[in-house]
């Protein structure tokens, strides 16, 4: 029997006993991506070699105790393919590294390799994570595992798509606006998104430097834990790294959360929210409150100008992370007679329509006599956002909200770029003020699932995760596979 | 060649520059690698960072942000404690990542001066702001020109070494006041440490901006910034050229336009690269990858504390405290290295004097021809006092004391050693010489005659045959005493 849509945690168990090799679970891995991915694009890559390799390593570590195998040692993931491992193909969805494989490791990764865990392949995404529905991907959208018609969502889909599915029981994605949650959301699975710093951006193709951050998909909460725990801690070659020493996010995990305020966000909670999703939600906050935990609205108040915030400092950031991409050192290039036309031209072919369209905007935003009124100005905003949780958090320990206000949408529904952008509105200010968030599943609206988000203040992982874990217990919605997965 | 006289335009000059200086780090502004990159071959000094691969991260270098400091600190500024680096973007082939990383808007230190004299005049120039950056690579042109360059080669090598900038204000009112200004700064610079000061391979770069103004006004006029000024000569004559260019465009009723010029050093001349119009627009903005940089109070003053005594300062003492010309104590502390050697002498127990004599001759000059500064030679400062004690105790004379230096100048040995071993010492037993003497005056009747005649050189050619007799041994002072005493008696 295949071990298709089992979580990390049996497989752990079961690698454990002997019941199953890593061997074994690659090839299941492969062959559940060999019989899916046709009609889900999910994998951009398979990292073959890398994969045989790690299994074996794997197979040793196990028998060894001594060789530092992580809790992740023979467990198949996928990478969103904006992370760097070397040798292997590195697009970051994008036709201007069509050929780019980079000559080193991401640091995430490497601690992936070094703890035994087996990266199956590359996931697709949207073209340098920007977008929330994976169709800004130069390689061709993914399809949703509940309804292959409609998007997984963005930016992280293959990922998300990819655990949905059962091809692997974890996947990294990354999460700038939403990236993660969002598209977790729609696929019925866990998405977690560290604070700020938490896990190292080294080697990670960088979208928006301030707010891009590593994390990881899960079928269960425990299982996102122990994958960001696995990836998880300082990095010197990142100084935005945290130095602090990483809380044990699984030793608050049975705690519960009796005696715990939540706070409702009143602003997350408004009109722009699809009824089968305010209804999934607000079924989520009454569980947990029949937990045991005391739940009050509270106010965000500057929630509605996250967007607009959001969508000067990542666009401007990005206009000066992508000047890389000239055509000169490496990836495409299209060669002209002289050197500016050679740079109007490779970017011109090499990026998509979204990605300039967001170059545009930053350079705008940035240019002189404009950065007063729209950089400096949104910075501004950011602080006045942050300090807005802080406050809201010296009453209540955690936020539980909507993660998108919509279920997944058919393919190619959405054309106005504003209306695209309003799916991340809810998960976009928790990026702003660098904090950490989950979506997990809390049910199905119209057949699609419905993500519950949680919000803790900054370096309160292990609190996300106590809240969503004693959430999961309480509910069978973490079991519901997509139907795909075991046909 | 000498300097264009300095010609009277009848306007007021006004002279900034902006001195760019490589730090002497061991590696690179933010990364590992080697910030020696000259000797590598293209494109070896590199990693996924200084080529700015993607998703490669800066890490701030501590021994730059030290260097820049103990710089700040030398010119007078004021640290703030609160120092941020920010992105300038704009596209070329020698800056891989499309911007470079630098400081805008919260600078390492500000408010600084240099103060020097220029023709005997007390001149102050302040220093805006003493910041970090990182070097770009370099371009190689495909047929060396780059207006008919088909191509152009690329190397990294150089890319993300420490790069100091220091913007001085415009408070230099001529071409020998900027050239002055600069010389001392790159003397302080060599001084403390954190630069080699290399005009010539660019290690240390320098742009001018130029304007001129009538006499009395407070308004600046057009400015001008001259580039590519790879020697101080080069600084003095394009600035020349620039006031008198300026000058000229004034003079029939011109106007000038704010632009940058190139220094053609095979024209003479200064030619306009780029107009205001042309500028970049650098795009500014907080680099994200880095936290802001607290600096605390204690590192900068232990900082400063760690601030070697300044040539100017050095030489002021070196008058006073070892009764040296102003010359010759400008001389001796003009490098660090030297003036350490001349206070060893002295310390040593040489005298001031003759320390400073030996130093500035004999042992200049074998340091020139052998490349090898005496501190490293092999007779070493101890052996230099060792042998210089023998002639203060007359146990030798000059002469063997110069052909010893010269013998042991690199290989070393111990002078004393030699002159008992060989029987080098000098011939001062007055009965001994009395002897020599009389062999001599009997021996060279004609130059006997002369100098009874008058000819006082006459007698220099008998202490020199009393010296060859002696294998110059002879106490000379001696020698000539006894001469006169025998040929006027």
């Amino acid at each position: 029997m295949s071990s298709a849509g089992l979580t990390a945690a049996a497989m752990a168990a079961a690698l454990r006993r002997g019941e199953v090799t890593p061997q074994e679970l690659l090839a299941d891995a492969r062959a559940q991506v060999s019989r899916l991915d046709s009609s889900l694009n999910a994998f951009l890559a398979l990292t073959d070699d890398l994969a045989d390799r790690q299994a074996e390593r794997a197979t040793e570590m196990l028998r060894d105790d001594r060789l530092g195998a992580g809790p992740l040692c023979g467990i198949p993931v996928a990478l969103k393919d904006v992370l760097c491992v070397e040798g292997y193909p590195t697009t970051a969805g994008s036709r201007i590294l069509e050929n780019f494989r980079p000559p080193y490791t991401a640091t995430a990764v490497q601690r992936l390799l070094d703890g035994g865990a087996v990266p199956v392949g590359k996931t697709n995404c949207d073209e340098f994570a920007m977008g929330s529905s994976t169709e800004n991907s130069a390689y061709g959208p993914v399809g949703n595992p509940w309804d292959v018609e409609r998007v997984p969502g963005g930016s992280s889909g293959g990922s998300a798509a990819a655990v949905g599915a059962g091809m692997v029981p974890i996947s990294y994605g990354t999460d700038t606006g939403g990236s993660i949650r969002q598209p977790a959301s729609l696929c019925g699975v866990v998405g977690f998104k560290p604070t700020y710093g938490r896990v190292s951006r080294y080697g990670l193709i960088a979208f928006a430097s301030s707010l891009d951050q590593v994390g990881p998909f899960a079928h269960t909460v425990e299982d996102a834990a122990v994958a960001y725990a696995a990836v998880a801690g300082n990095d010197p070659r990142d100084s935005t790294s945290v130095i602090d020493a990483v809380e044990d996010p699984l030793s608050a995990l049975r705690d519960g959360v009796r005696g715990m305020r939540l706070g409702v966000p009143r602003e997350y909670m408004g009109d722009g929210l699809e009824a089968g999703v305010r209804e999934r939600v607000t079924e989520a906050i009454r569980v947990l409150e029949e937990l045991g935990a005391t739940v009050e609205e509270v106010s965000l108040p500057s929630t509605e100008l996250g967007l607009s915030t959001y969508y000067i400092i990542a666009p401007a950031e990005c206009s000066s992370n992508l000047a890389r991409y000239d055509g000169v050192r490496f990836g495409m290039r299209v060669e002209r007679p002289s050197l500016t036309e050679t740079y109007l031209r490779t970017r011109d072919q090499g990026f998509g329509n979204e990605v300039k369209r967001r170059v545009m905007l930053g350079t705008y935003a940035l240019s002189s006599g404009y950065y007063d009124a729209y950089y400096r100005r949104a910075q501004k905003v950011r602080t006045v956002i942050a300090r807005e949780f802080d406050t809201v958090f010296e009453t209540v320990d955690a936020l539980v909200c909507p993660t998108s206000p919509k279920v997944a949408f058919t393919t190619g529904a959405i054309q106005d770029p504003v209306e695209m952008y309003l799916n991340d509105a809810l998960t976009i200010p928790v990026n702003l003020a660098g904090l950490p968030g989950i979506s997990l599943p809390c049910g199905f609206s119209d057949e699609l699932p419905v993500g519950l988000q949680v919000i803790a203040p900054r370096l309160q992982d292990a609190r996300v995760f106590r809240v969503a874990a004693a959430y999961e217990a309480a509910t069978e919605w973490h079991r519901h596979r997509a139907p795909l997965v075991a046909a | 060649m000498t300097a264009p006289a300095a010609v009277d335009t009848g306007y007021e000059v006004v002279i900034g520059l902006e001195v760019h200086a490589q730090l002497l780090t061991r590696s690179k502004m933010f990364c590992s690698c080697s910030a020696a990159y000259t000797t590598a071959p293209p494109n070896s000094n590199t990693c996924p960072v200084c080529l700015g691969l993607p998703g490669a991260l800066p890490v701030i270098n501590r021994q730059a942000v030290e260097m820049t400091v103990r710089t700040a600190l030398a010119l007078n500024c004021e640290i703030p404690p609160f120092t941020k680096f920010d992105r300038k973007n704009y596209f070329y082939p020698d800056l891989p990542k499309g911007y470079q990383i630098s400081q805008f808007d919260l600078p390492l230190s500000q408010d600084g001066h240099l103060e020097f004299d220029v023709d005997g005049v007390r001149t102050r120039c302040g220093i805006t702001r003493v910041h970090l950056e990182e070097d770009t690579g370099t371009m190689h042109h495909a047929g060396d020109v780059l207006q008919e360059a088909t191509s152009s080669l690329v190397d990294l090598n150089r890319c993300g070494v420490p790069l100091m900038e220091i913007v001085g204000e415009p408070d230099l009112r001529s071409a020998d006041a900027a050239r002055e200004y600069l010389v001392r700064l790159r003397q302080i610079l060599v001084y403390i440490g954190v630069n080699d000061g290399n005009l010539e391979e660019g290690s240390l770069r320098c742009d001018a901006n130029v304007s001129l103004r009538a006499r009395g006004a407070t308004e600046l006029g057009t400015k001008v910034e001259v580039k590519n000024m790879n020697s101080f000569r080069a600084v003095h004559h394009a600035i020349t050229f620039e006031i008198e260019r300026q000058a000229a465009v004034l003079d029939g009723g011109g106007t000038l336009v704010q632009e940058t010029r190139g220094w053609v050093e095979a024209r003479g001349a200064t030619v306009s690269q780029r107009s205001k119009e042309m500028a970049h627009d650098y795009r500014y903005f907080p680099e994200p990858d880095l936290p802001p940089l607290q600096l605390g109070r204690d590192l900068v003053e232990s900082i400063r504390a760690a601030i070697p005594e300044l040539p100017e300062a050095r030489a002021a003492r070196f008058s006073s405290q070892y009764g040296l010309s102003a010359y010759d104590a400008a001389v001796l502390t003009g490098v660090r290295a030297e003036a350490d050697t001349y206070e060893a002498l002295v310390g040593a127990g040489v005298s001031a004097k003759v320390a400073a004599n030996w130093q500035m001759g004999d042992v200049a000059a074998l340091a020139n021809e052998h490349h090898v500064a005496l501190a490293d030679s092999g007779l070493g400062v101890g052996g230099l006092a060792a042998l210089l004690a023998l002639v203060e105790s007359g146990a030798i004379n000059g002469s063997t004391a110069k052909e010893l230096l010269s013998e042991l100048y690199v290989v070393g040995g111990d002078p004393a050693a030699l002159v008992t071993e060989r029987g080098l010492g000098q011939v001062g037993d007055q009965a001994q010489l009395a002897a020599v003497v009389a062999e001599v005056i009997e021996a060279n009747p004609k130059a006997c005659a002369d100098f009874r005649g008058g000819r006082e050189a006459a007698l220099q050619s008998l202490v020199g045959q009393v010296m060859k007799a002696t294998r110059g041994r002879a106490d000379a002072r001696m020698v000539t005493t006894l001469l006169r005493e025998r040929l006027s008696g």
